[in-house]
């Protein structure tokens, strides 16, 4: 194919991703080093009360933001350099909670509390989705044909559902006396209130993104089982490997690849995690990087977007998807080469 | 049996296998079926903490509403005829009626039609039927589970979210379109070029793949809040805020989605012989006929299945859609949050679950009619590489 014809044919894919991902990329670099807020302007009031024997008046100054002839707020844009860095990172408080080993109150600076959640988050998923969703296509391989269409009809559920939804409905079987809390209170016999602290709403998020992203992790795994060399395993059985060892020798090395890639895919999905935050209303208690960002762009009560602090946020949040993309896009590059040869 | 003697497994461990399925099952089920009982109860019932009186809902069967035994074979045969009148009727009727070419066309005709009517017939016409039939029967046609659709009517009608179902079909239906028509022609000529300008645009992708969309979102903002004074220089007067336009989000979200559509869709094209376009080729075709009438044709199941996830994506959205669309024209998933955030009482938070299902209920559909699909599309992917 000839350069003209595959640039003509990519052409309206590749201006829709410069022009939607690309240059809001450079905007948010840009942005991330300027801070937008109205013009304030100091006006002397005097608000006066009646009294008992006259008028009680007090003059107060009051800071007003500056309206143009249409009714809108004067805004100016300033280069404002680290500064928004520094006010999400906060380094100088961190350092002090660092240097003095104080660990809750690292967690009382908004950026490192969520990045401590989302890396949290997603390392402990990782091997859970792998070994749920291996476990099921192990067993799902393992039962009669039959019965393996509703079983994937009914795997696929969870992977399909709404990210929100499914966090809501795994909330209300915990909220207040939801089901399984009143189930969980009868049997340990105690009262439980799973809403009202960190670590119980973080192992129901985990909870939630194992059952929605281990069916993927199912579907994979059994494709992928479809086409293991029946004959190896044949001659693991003769050389006298017993099944855990065929499993161990055979099935997982056959599998690896698509290990590798599931353990991608999931790894940039939860380190973007931010339904579950949604879903459950945990932003009291706990946060996670996207959420972070997310806050700072809703207008607060004044009607003010922090654009400043949200590209500030955005860009940290973007240097660990890098970090971890990083021995990924390198194996690719090495296969690339190694192909072309 | 054809299965080896070695191969063969110890009972026990069969049974840990079946058990182990089992349980896996329930899970995967339990809390879509459970929201599914609880919208349908009142609030006493739905969250009560014994599991048998949300089930059985008695405080709603106090109240007057509830399925007698008769509504409930009733409802079961008029069910099990329905399901049989769509498998073996309606495509009779659709390759009957559907002249060749428009077959696609014809089944979503055929299918909206059929979804309405058995709407109808399901949920006015049974109903007002066995409103009649059940006094006259008396122990058959006392009521034995509650069952109120109170929820769900004020949901749909008094808080009038069709309004954002409607948007939301609005903002997938665009997002579906166009990302399968810029995403075939990208993901085609990804296939058939291996040049390094060809590496290096899926590499790209891959890393746009990987961004957090408040990223994105961020970036969006600031211009789309502002866009009309921005853009006036060039548009004039016409320059539109682009912040609460459904369009603008639809283009946002096929952008979002095309390194996903592409990488996809690549992998479907090379599956397809190059064989194919290069005797269209000789034929005298340019590369754009052989691709519009030679491989098109052979890529629906392809197309279908990416689409598939285009759907997925549009319509799960919640932080795109709610950052950048304002009340008026919001679509489903982020109105939900509008109804958890303000529950105050417990029928709101019913409210919410009737919501909820309401949300779930088309997906649940897709997944039954296009299951092979969607299999099909999570391991184009990774299977071949």
């Amino acid at each position: 194919m000839k350069f003209k014809t595959f640039a003509a044919f990519v052409a309206p894919s590749l201006v829709m991703m410069l022009l939607f991902i690309a240059a809001p990329l450079v905007s948010v670099f840009i942005g991330s080093f300027q801070l937008h807020q109205p013009v304030l302007q100091e006006v002397e009031e005097e608000t006066c009360t009646p009294g008992f024997t006259g008028q009680t008046c007090t003059t107060t100054i009051v800071t007003r933001p500056l309206i143009d002839e249409s009714g809108n707020m004067i805004t100016t844009t300033d280069w404002v350099g680290w500064t928004n860095y520094t006010r999400v990172l906060n380094p100088e408080a961190a350092w002090a909670a660092v240097s003095s080993l104080d660990w809750s109150a690292l967690m009382q600076i908004d950026f490192w509390a969520a990045l401590r959640f989302t890396l949290m988050f997603t390392l402990v998923t990782l091997p859970l989705v792998i070994g749920v969703g291996l476990a099921i296509a192990l067993v799902v391989n393992n039962a009669a044909k039959t019965i393996r269409g509703p079983v994937i009809f009914i795997s696929l559920l969870p992977f399909i559902i709404t990210p929100v939804i499914g966090a809501l409905s795994i909330r209300w079987l915990f909220i207040g006396d939801g089901i399984l809390t009143a189930g969980l209170e009868a049997w340990l016999d105690r009262d439980l209130a799973l809403f009202a602290q960190a670590w119980t709403i973080e192992l129901m998020m985990m909870f939630y993104r194992v059952w929605h992203v281990a069916p993927f992790a199912f579907v994979i795994f059994y494709a992928g089982l479809q086409t293991v060399n029946q004959d190896t395993l044949e001659s693991a059985i003769i050389d006298g490997a017993n099944r855990f060892e065929r499993l161990r020798y055979v099935i997982v090395p056959h599998l690896a690849p698509l290990i590798v890639f599931i353990a991608l895919i999931h790894l940039m999905d939860a380190y973007r995690v931010f339904e579950e935050i949604v879903g459950f209303t945990s932003q009291a208690h706990v946060i996670s990087l996207q959420w972070l960002t997310y806050d700072f762009l809703q207008p607060d009560d004044s009607g003010n977007r922090a654009f400043g602090r949200a590209s500030a946020s955005s860009m940290l949040t973007m240097v660990g998807i890098v970090v971890l993309l990083i021995p990924l896009l390198r194996r690719t590059w090495r296969d690339h080469k190694g192909g072309s040869h | 049996m054809s299965t080896p003697r070695a191969m063969r497994q110890p009972l026990a461990l069969r049974l840990t296998s079946a058990g182990f399925l089992a349980v896996w099952c329930l899970i995967a089920s339990f809390p879509i079926v459970w929201i599914a009982v609880m919208s349908v109860k009142s609030p006493v019932d739905a969250f009560a903490s014994n599991p048998l009186d949300v089930i059985f809902g008695p405080a709603t069967r106090a109240a007057g509403n509830g399925l007698s035994l008769l509504d409930i074979v009733v409802g079961l045969v008029v069910l099990v005829f329905a399901v049989r009148l769509a498998l073996n009727w309606l495509p009779r009727m659709v390759s009957h009626y559907a002249p060749g070419g428009q077959m696609l066309f014809g089944w979503i005709v055929a299918a909206t039609g059929y979804a309405v009517a058995f709407v109808i017939a399901y949920f006015v016409i049974l109903p007002a039927l066995l409103g009649l039939l059940n006094p006259v029967l008396g122990p058959l046609g006392q009521p034995i589970i509650g069952l109120t659709t109170e929820h769900y009517r004020a949901v749909w009608v008094d808080n009038a979210f069709y309004r954002n179902f409607i948007n939301s079909m609005v903002v997938t239906a665009g997002v579906v379109t166009i990302s399968l028509t810029v995403g075939t022609l990208a993901g085609f000529a990804l296939a058939r070029s291996g040049s390094t300008v060809a590496f290096w645009l899926l590499i790209v992708a891959l890393v746009f793949r990987a961004l957090p969309h408040s990223v994105l979102v961020a970036g969006y903002l600031p211009f789309f809040v502002n866009s009309a004074e921005i853009l006036r220089p060039w548009l004039g007067e016409a320059a539109p805020t682009l912040y609460g336009q459904p369009w603008a989000v639809i283009a946002v979200l096929v952008s979002i989605n095309q390194p996903f559509t592409i990488w996809m869709l690549r992998s479907f094209f090379q599956n397809i012989p190059n064989e194919l376009d290069e005797a269209a080729r000789v034929d005298g075709c340019t590369h754009f006929q052989a691709f519009r009438l030679v491989i098109m044709p052979v890529m629906w199941p392809g197309v279908i299945t990416t689409g598939l996830f285009s759907f997925l994506l549009a319509y799960n959205d919640f932080l795109v859609t709610s950052l950048l669309l304002d009340q008026s024209n919001q679509t489903m998933v982020p109105a939900i949050a509008g109804y958890f955030n303000r529950e105050t009482t417990t029928t709101d938070q019913v409210e919410a679950v009737a919501a909820a299902v309401s949300i779930t209920a088309p997906l649940f559909l897709l997944v039954m009619i296009f299951q092979r699909q969607i299999v099909s599309g999570l391991t184009a992917g990774a299977v071949k590489g």
